[in-house]
C-alpha cells in the first residue's frame, strides 16, 4: 500500500522523531511512504478560533496534495480529527465539498491505521519501561480511538502499562486556548501531571505530540523527571 | 470591567486556590462513582440516551403544538397560564399576582428560571419576604450568593462554613453534623411554609399530553411549597416540555442518574391543577408562567437547536475540566459549565459572552456525558465562528491572515521555522517575562526546543 504521511506543523519543527519513526515503521511493514512536502499546516489554529475563512484558505491548499492518496496517515488525533471530522464541515457547500469528504474517508490516525486497517499490533518493538498512556481528546472523542494504542503497547517487549486515573481527562492544551486562558490551561495540565506521577511511570506516552508538548512543558518547569514520548517512537524502539 | 475581564480575573484567583480545586474535584469524582453505578443498572445505557435525545428532538421540533396542548390541558382544570416573552414580562406577571393577592411573604422551591430572571431581587424590591426552601438554595441565599452549580447550589462550602453561616444568620448553635445542620434549616423553614402567602416552584418536566408538571426533589420542600400556601406559581422555560406521560418512565431515572447518581430522587410529584371541588388540600389558585427569554431564538438556530434538549441535570458541569478548575461562580452566569457557555451567548448576547465559548479546550467530555446528546463542544466552536463572523477581532483576524499567507507559501513557512530555531536561544533570556513574546505559555510552561533538523529536512536528506 502507498501511505501518504501528513506531518503536523509541530511534529515537523519540534518533534521530527515522531514522524521519522512512523516512516520507518511503515516501511518495515513493506509499505511505500509518500510525503507531500508542500503541506505546512492543516489550518486548525484559525479554525478553532472561529476564523473559518482563513482556515479554509490553508485547508484548500492541503486538499489537492492529498487528492490521489490511497491512505492518509497522521500521527496526531488532533490534526487527524481536523481532516477527518472538520474538513467536511469546513468545505460544506463549497466546490471542494466532495473532495473533502473523500479525503476524510481515507484519513487515519497512525495507531488506528496500524490496528484497524493493517491488522498489525506486534511491531517487534522493545521498550523496557513503565509507561502510562494519555488519551488526547480529539483522538479519543472525535475519532473514537481508545483501544488501538493500548493494543500496540501491549505487544511491546518489556513495556509495563499503568493506567492513570485521569487518562481521559484533557491535558489543558487546546491550541490557542493555552495562550488565551493560560491559568485554566495550566491548572488542567497540573491535574494531568499529578495523575501521571501517581502511577510512578517513567514515561507518558500519547498518540498526540501537541498534548505531550503541553505536558512536557509543565513537567520540565516543575523539574519533574517524568518524560513524554510519542507512541510511534516507542513502537520504533528495537 | 467587561464580562471577559471579570471572567479572566476570577479564573486567575480560582485556579490559584488549590484547596478549592481539590475539594471540588474530590466531590465530583465521588459523583462519577455513584453515577457510574446507576448507569450500570440501565439495561442499555446508550439506547436510553438515544431514546431520550429522540424524545426531546420530537418535543423541541414540535414545540408549538406541545405547548398549546400543555396550556389547554392546564386551563381545562382551572390553572391560569401566562406566556412571558422576556424576563421583564415574567417578573411583571409574577409581581402582579403577588400584588393582587396582597401577599407579604413568598416561599420558593428550587428554580433556575427564577435565577435567570432575577426574581428574588424583584420580589424583595417590591417589599416581600422571600425564602428559598431547598437547603442548598437557602444556604446561598443567606450568603447573598448565586448558586454555585445548577444542581448542587452550595457544593463549594464545607460543613463548618455552613455552620458559621447558620450561627450568624439563624442564631443556631455550632455543629458540623450534617443531620443537625439539616434540622436547623428545617426548623427555620417549617414556620415559613405555614405563613407564606405564595409558593413559587420551577419544574423539571412539563407533560403536554396531560397538562401536568413534574418536580423531582430529595427534601420534600417543593411539595410543601406547592401544597401549603393558598397561591402557587410555577415558572418554567418553554423547553421543559415532554410529549407524553410515558416519557417520564425514562426521564425521571435519567435525570436522577445523571443529576445526583440516584436511581430516582426521593420525591417525584406530578401537579395537575389547583384544588378541585371536593378536594381537601392544595393551592386555591395555580399560575403557570411559561418563559421564552430568547429560547425561541435558539429554536430558530437549526445548528444549535438541540441545546433546548437540556434537562438541567448538571452532568456536563460535573465532568468539565474547566468547571472543575475555575468553579461555578467564575462564569458570572445563571447557567455555568458547558451548557451555560453554549446558551448564555444566545440568552444574553454573543459578543458579551463569546469568551465562555473560547474558554474551552474543546475536549468534548461534556458531549460524551450529556444524557440527551447535546452536541455541546461543537456548539462552542460554532459560537466562536459566529462571533468572529459577526464582529472579527482586528488583531486576531490579521494574525490568522498572516498565518494563512505563510502557511500557503512553504518556502516562507520553512524560512520562518529556521529563523525561529536561530532566535529561540534568545528567548531563553527573557523567558516568562514581559518581554517574552510567548509569555502566555512560558510563564508556567517550558517551550520545547525547535529541532536542529526538521522532519522535512530529514526527508529531503535521506532521498
Amino acid at each position: 500500500m502507498t501511505v501518504t504521511l501528513f506531518i503536523p506543523c509541530f511534529v515537523d519543527a519540534l518533534f521530527p522523531r515522531a514522524g521519522i519513526s512512523m516512516v520507518e515503521i511503515l516501511e518495515r511493514l513493506g509499505h511505500k511512504v509518500v510525503f507531500p512536502e508542500a503541506i505546512t499546516c492543516c489550518g486548525q489554529p484559525p479554525f478553532n478560533s472561529g476564523y473559518w475563512d482563513e482556515a479554509r484558505t490553508v485547508a484548500a491548499k492541503v486538499l489537492p496534495q492529498l487528492a490521489n492518496a490511497e491512505a492518509v496517515v497522521i500521527g496526531s488525533g488532533s490534526c487527524g480529527a481536523m481532516l477527518k471530522v472538520f474538513y467536511p464541515q469546513l468545505f460544506e457547500n463549497t466546490p471542494q465539498a466532495a473532495l473533502a469528504k473523500q479525503i476524510s474517508g481515507r484519513t487515519w490516525e497512525f495507531s488506528d491505521f496500524l490496528v484497524s486497517q493493517l491488522g498489525v499490533t506486534d511491531l517487534g518493538a522493545k521498550f523496557p519501561h513503565k509507561v502510562t498512556f494519555h488519551d488526547g481528546c480529539h483522538g479519543l472523542r472525535e475519532l473514537g480511538i481508545k483501544k488501538s494504542p493500548r493494543a500496540l503497547l501491549g505487544k511491546v517487549n518489556g513495556l509495563e502499562l499503568v493506567e492513570m486515573s485521569e487518562a481521559e481527562t484533557c491535558c489543558g492544551f487546546g491550541g490557542t486556548f493555552a495562550a488565551k486562558f493560560p491559568m485554566i490551561s495550566t491548572a488542567m495540565g497540573e491535574v494531568k501531571c499529578a495523575s501521571a506521577v501517581e502511577t510512578s511511570a517513567e514515561y507518558i506516552v500519547s498518540n498526540d505530540s501537541s498534548c505531550l508538548m503541553h505536558i512536557q512543558g509543565l513537567l520540565s518547569r516543575q523539574g519533574n523527571p517524568l518524560k513524554t514520548i510519542h507512541l510511534a517512537e516507542v513502537l520504533n524502539q528495537r | 470591567m467587561s464580562f471577559v475581564s471579570q471572567f479572566k480575573a476570577q479564573a486567575q484567583v480560582m485556579t490559584g486556590d488549590l484547596r478549592h480545586r481539590k475539594f471540588i474535584r474530590r466531590a465530583l469524582r465521588n459523583y462519577e462513582t455513584v453515577r457510574d453505578a446507576r448507569k450500570a443498572s440501565f439495561q442499555d445505557w446508550p439506547g436510553a440516551r438515544q431514546r431520550a435525545a429522540e424524545t426531546k428532538w420530537q418535543a423541541v421540533n414540535h414545540l408549538d403544538q406541545h405547548l398549546e396542548q400543555f396550556a389547554a390541558k392546564l386551563e381545562s382544570r382551572g390553572t391560569k397560564v401566562h406566556w412571558a416573552t422576556t424576563a421583564a414580562q415574567a417578573r411583571e406577571i409574577i409581581l402582579k399576582i403577588v400584588h393582587d393577592k396582597q401577599a407579604k411573604s413568598v416561599i420558593k422551591s428550587k428554580a433556575m428560571t427564577s435565577e435567570e430572571i432575577h426574581l428574588n431581587d424583584a420580589l424583595e424590591h417590591a417589599g416581600l419576604n422571600v425564602v428559598e426552601s431547598d437547603l442548598g438554595e437557602l444556604i446561598v441565599q443567606l450568603r447573598k450568593e448565586t448558586p454555585y452549580h445548577i444542581v448542587f447550589p452550595s457544593m463549594h462550602l464545607t460543613r463548618d462554613e455552613i455552620s458559621e453561616l447558620f450561627q450568624r444568620e439563624l442564631g443556631a448553635a455550632a455543629t458540623n453534623d450534617p443531620e443537625e445542620l439539616t434540622m436547623i434549616a428545617r426548623r427555620a423553614l417549617r414556620k415559613k411554609y405555614l405563613t407564606a402567602d405564595i409558593g413559587i416552584t420551577g419544574a423539571n418536566f412539563a407533560i403536554a399530553e396531560t397538562g401536568m408538571i413534574s418536580i423531582t426533589e430529595n427534601e420534600g420542600n417543593a411539595r410543601l411549597t406547592a401544597a401549603l400556601p393558598k397561591t402557587m406559581i410555577s415558572l418554567l422555560g418553554i423547553e421543559k416540555v415532554l410529549p407524553r406521560m410515558d416519557d417520564l418512565a425514562l426521564f425521571l431515572p435519567l435525570l436522577a442518574t445523571m443529576g445526583t447518581g440516584q436511581q430516582l430522587t426521593c420525591y417525584n410529584t406530578l401537579y395537575s391543577g389547583p384544588r378541585q371541588p371536593g378536594e381537601t388540600d392544595g393551592p386555591e389558585e395555580w399560575h403557570v408562567v411559561l418563559l421564552d427569554n430568547h429560547r425561541t431564538e435558539l429554536l430558530a438556530d437549526a445548528e444549535q437547536r438541540d441545546a433546548l434538549h437540556c434537562i438541567r441535570c448538571g452532568a456536563c458541569l460535573n465532568v468539565c475540566p474547566i468547571f472543575r478548575n475555575v468553579g461555578g461562580h467564575t462564569y458570572g452566569t445563571t447557567y455555568s459549565g458547558p451548557i451555560g457557555s453554549v446558551i448564555t451567548p444566545h440568552l444574553r448576547g454573543l459578543q458579551e459572552w463569546k469568551h465562555l465559548s473560547s474558554a474551552s479546550s474543546l475536549c468534548g467530555a461534556c458531549t460524551e456525558t450529556c444524557p440527551v446528546k447535546i452536541d455541546l463542544h461543537h456548539h462552542l466552536l460554532q459560537n466562536r465562528r459566529n462571533a468572529a463572523k459577526q464582529k472579527p477581532s482586528f488583531g486576531e483576524q490579521t494574525a490568522f491572515k498572516l498565518f494563512a499567507f505563510a502557511a500557503n507559501r512553504p518556502t516562507l513557512w520553512n524560512f520562518g521555522m529556521t529563523m525561529a530555531r536561530i532566535f529561540q536561544p534568545l528567548q531563553g533570556a527573557v523567558k516568562g517575562s514581559m518581554l517574552d513574546p510567548a509569555k502566555a505559555w512560558t510563564k508556567t510552561r517550558d517551550l520545547p526546543p525547535i529541532a536542529p533538523e526538521s522532519f522535512k529536512a530529514w526527508w529531503r536528506n535521506r532521498k
